[in-house]
């Protein structure tokens, strides 16, 4: 089976589309960063809280409004999470409500707006934050309902989790123990215990200093893996040849943040590694495609380097389409059924591998031989300055 | 030829074998469940795969400058008084910002000499400097209050591992976070309680030393003792339980009795550390704050192994649990030693550590918290990993379709790859995590890359009439360059992302590079082995299935 076969397509002919193509989608993220949704930084690098709320019921969207402004979480805004089926909404706080003298004071506020009416004196077995094995443990063997030795109950404390994990953290009541552990027990726990209609199943809290420093992480990361590739491309082919593959990764870089920024979805910090692999994917799109520049301009000693440019892309052409097509493919199911928390993560390599793939053909070649003509031109216009490279504009990029 | 190519794949399947055996080690059984323990006791899950919580704190590490500039204060006061040097004020202006400066005012200037002398024979760790209106400065050497952080950082790290320790949490990390911030990485897996933790981790644990009465000796029980004291405790007294590092196999409920105020509580505990007595002898130096050690240089002079008083004996209770008993030797004021011959290398060090890590040094901040609950973790895992493996069966069939019989190499080159890449997980002990399941994915998506390349540029010999053996061999030696500098270049960035990076991200770039390089060695060399096998089973002219 073949796709492609001797293919002659005249891509550096299309430059000015690929330009406008391309200044189209970077001029519309870069304006959407300036002025519409800005870059939407995730909670990771502004800080601030996320609290992921499973609820026994669908959740009636209204009443949680009116319980977290009863609360006067005025700021607190909230979403659903994944499928409408799993009951699952997640509520953020501000960066601004988010201190580090208290970091967790914002969720206990969220919890405590949510329960309604606690019993006095019980726990919520549902709200996982204090109540775990040892709070299990300790109140079945005080209460000692089997007359059995501790031991006996520490296997019981790890069945009653394993249940609560098995319902995905939310209990609707504490009967549901039944027919796992034993009556007896159900009926010790509900002393201590009491299950409300939610559960906590996990929290981001970052306070701003963590952000900041997370922040500087970030561009101090893709700024030197730009950099070291740079230097790599310099020692392996020529400097034009890595500021050309350097200026596609940073246009695919950009366009990648503009989509997120387009899309309003906030960039976390397994999106930075998304973005980085990225850059290290698109890389090796257009090193694929410069290496084989680099061979024919050793064999087609007497094209031009625009031809020699459009033959290689053709020629690389079908390894290109394939190689993206079947990482598109890996990436696409990550995006479909990788879940909520790889999301932002799939969303990013989804837009990067296409925008790659796009980049090293349509960015870093037509890169390449611009900087020629403009280097044969300028010194066919000076001769006198460089006589030495009057004749030999060609050869350089040859080396 | 033919030799050659069977040691080849001898060392293949040598090489497989050993990353099997990382991923497997030697399982206990051969079904499912034995295979999947077998598997999660070498790879271990990450935080956000397994649930558990991810805590940053902050040491307030100015606290403890502040602390041990308050005892210069007291200290300076004491000796300037005994030298009969008159003085306005000795204070700290600014404890907010400036905890290392302390402030001298109106010692007339005759007085100055003596100032440096004291300064320089009683603090070392000092510079003096004069200013304006006779006021002196008294500011800690930078290197001191460097040294000073630093130390007090290792101290909450020790203290918090002890503290971590007890509460039985399985391979917790805990770590400073970043060089040189006074920040403390802590994550516990699999914990389900985080609120609890959090609040012991961040708590002081209480630490007292009291006087042992009854000649520093324990009763086997506490039944035993209360007999022998005639079924009443004397007033001012309690039993207190040994902790079990004490116990003795013959008493392992053995009480003392000691007395019920404290003579030091954990708060008044600044430093300990472990050194070595007159004879050479292991034991554990403290220093106290300066109000304690007055305290108990006045408790420790009448009660001594000089002295009369047979209850010369100390008591060091964390959490209402004797940790060790001690006798006291000499008096001791502000700093001293806990000695006795007791002590090995390893309990004076373990005491010492006790004794620091009961008293934390500073206070605790919360910067980061990320809980992540068992049951989000285990959505989290089967989403990731069903996402991997329908991306890598559709890989897998694809390139079978597209390139029929060096299909097969791809899949085998691609499902060694994998197989390497997770034995190397098991073998160093690293962490799955969520973004390493995606470096996985990109690593299949390089390998394929890798194959693309070879199959394409063979198939490019091909159709210039080229035999299939020399345009195996042609086709390998084109795109070795090509894959090389793609290799490279993404290992580059990769290994910058583990400098640069931290937690998850730095777990992607570790499984990112060895994938790469796994994928080197596959997707070149054993497919060219298979290759070669192939070939030398065909005739003369026979064409190549690709």
């Amino acid at each position: 089976m073949e796709f492609f076969r001797n293919t002659n397509i005249d891509f550096l002919g299309k430059k000015w589309y690929f330009l406008g193509f391309s200044l189209i989608f970077s001029v519309a993220g870069i304006l959407s960063m300036l002025f519409w949704h800005g870059i939407p930084l995730g909670v990771d690098f502004r800080g601030g809280t996320l609290v992921y709320v499973k609820f026994a019921h669908p959740p009636n969207y209204g009443q949680i409004r009116s319980m977290l402004d009863h609360a006067a979480l005025h700021n607190a805004k909230f979403q659903r999470l994944g499928d409408p089926s799993a009951n699952e909404v997640v509520i953020s706080l501000d960066e601004k409500d988010t201190k580090e003298t208290d970091l967790s004071k914002g969720k206990n506020q969220i919890i405590s707006a949510l329960e309604t009416n606690p019993p006095q004196g019980k726990q919520d077995l549902n709200n996982s934050d204090k109540v775990g094995f040892a709070a299990v443990r300790d109140s079945l063997v005080t209460r000692d309902p089997l007359h059995a030795a501790p031991a006996e109950y520490d296997r019981i404390a790890r069945q009653v989790l394993d249940v609560l994990k098995e319902h995905g953290g939310v209990l609707n009541s504490i009967d549901e123990l039944k027919g796992v552990v034993p009556d007896a027990v159900v009926d010790a726990l509900k002393q201590d215990f009491y299950t409300s209609d939610f559960g906590i199943r996990g929290a981001d809290i970052v306070g701003p200093q963590v952000g900041d420093q997370l922040k500087r992480q970030a561009r101090l990361a893709v700024g030197f893996s730009l950099l070291g590739m740079l230097v790599y491309l310099w020692f392996r082919f020529e400097l034009i040849y890595g500021v050309a593959a350097v200026v596609a990764v940073f246009h695919d870089t950009l366009i990648t943040v503009g989509a997120f920024s387009l899309t309003n979805q906030e960039i976390s910090l397994t999106v930075i590694a998304a973005i980085l692999t990225l850059v290290g994917y698109s890389m090796n799109d257009t090193i694929v495609v410069f290496d084989r520049i680099r061979e024919n301009v050793k064999l087609m000693r007497r094209e031009s380097l625009a031809e020699i440019v459009n033959r290689s892309i053709n020629q690389t052409l079908s390894r290109t389409i394939l190689t993206s097509g079947l990482t598109f493919l890996t990436v696409l199911s990550l995006y479909l059924f990788g879940g909520e928390v790889l999301r932002g993560f799939s969303f990013a390599l989804v837009v990067g591998i296409v925008i790659g793939t796009y980049s090293s053909i349509a960015v870093a070649a037509p890169m390449l031989v611009a900087y020629q003509e403009w280097r044969v031109g300028r010194s066919a216009r000076v001769p006198v300055s460089i006589p030495a490279q009057a004749g030999k504009g060609k050869g350089r990029a040859k080396a | 030829m033919q030799k050659n190519l069977l040691a080849k794949t001898g060392l293949i399947i040598a090489i497989l074998l050993v990353f099997l055996y990382g991923i497997f080690g030697l399982p206990k059984s051969f079904n499912g469940d034995g295979l999947k323990a077998a598997v999660l006791d070498r790879i271990h899950l990450g935080l956000d795969l397994k649930g558990g919580t991810h805590l940053i704190l902050e040491v307030m590490v100015n606290d403890a400058v502040n602390a041990e500039t308050d005892r210069a204060v007291e200290t300076l006061k004491d000796e300037l008084q005994k030298a009969h040097i008159t003085f306005a004020d000795i204070s700290k202006p600014d404890p907010q910002n400036q905890p290392e400066r302390v402030e001298i005012k109106g010692v007339s200037l005759d007085a100055v000499s003596q100032l440096r002398s004291i300064v320089s024979d009683r603090f070392r760790e000092y510079d003096l400097a004069g200013g304006a209106n006779n006021t002196w400065a008294l500011v800690m050497k930078p290197t001191a209050v460097a040294d000073l952080k630093n130390r007090t950082v290792d101290q909450s790290i020790e203290a918090i591992r002890t503290r971590v320790d007890s509460l039985g949490v399985s391979e917790p990390v805990i770590q400073r976070n970043g060089m040189g911030n006074n920040q403390i990485l802590v994550q516990l897996p699999g914990v389900d309680d985080p609120g609890r933790v959090k609040d012991i981790i961040q708590s002081t644990a209480r630490l007292e030393i009291r006087q042992v009465f009854n000649a520093g000796a324990s009763y086997p029980n506490e039944q035993a003792a209360m007999q022998a004291l005639g079924g009443i405790l004397p007033p001012g007294r309690v039993l207190m339980p040994g902790a079990s590092i004490l116990a003795t196999q013959s008493s392992p409920d053995q009480v003392y009795l000691v007395a019920k105020i404290p003579v030091v509580g954990g708060t008044d505990i600044r430093d300990a550390r472990p050194s070595t007595d007159e004879q050479g002898r292991p034991d554990v130096s403290f220093n106290l704050t300066a109000a304690a050690g007055q305290k108990f240089a006045a408790f420790t002079s009448a009660h001594n192994e000089s002295g009369a008083d047979p209850d010369h004996y100390l008591a060091v209770v964390l959490d209402n649990k004797i940790r060790e008993v001690a006798s006291i030797k000499t008096e001791i004021r502000d700093t001293g030693s806990i000695s006795g011959g007791g002590f090995t290398d390893q309990s004076a060090k373990d005491l010492a550590m006790l004794l620091r890590s009961g008293a934390l040094p500073a206070s605790l901040h919360y910067l980061t918290e990320r809980t992540v609950g068992p049951s989000l973790g285990a959505d989290s895992i089967r989403s990731g990993v069903k996402a991997a493996i329908a991306g890598l069966v559709a890989v897998l069939i694809f390139m079978l379709v597209y390139y029929r019989g060096a299909g097969i190499n791809a899949d085998v080159a691609l499902i060694l790859n994998l197989i390497i890449l997770l034995g190397f997980m098991g073998f160093s002990s690293s962490v799955l995590t969520l973004p390493g399941i995606a470096g996985v994915i990109l690593t299949v998506g390089m390998g394929v890359d890798s194959n693309v390349l070879i199959f394409e540029r063979i198939r490019e010999e091909l159709r210039n009439n080229k035999a299939p053996a020399a345009a195996v061999d042609q086709g390998f030696a084109r795109a070795w360059t090509t894959i090389l500098d793609t290799h490279v270049t993404t290992i580059v960035s990769a290994i910058i992302l583990f400098f640069v990076g931290s937690g998850p991200v730095r777990g992607f770039a570790v499984t990112l590079t060895f994938g790469l390089l796994a994928n080197l060695f596959t997707a070149v060399f054993v497919s060219r082995v298979i290759f070669d096998a192939v070939l030398s089973r065909k005739q003369r002219g026979e064409a190549l299935s690709i």
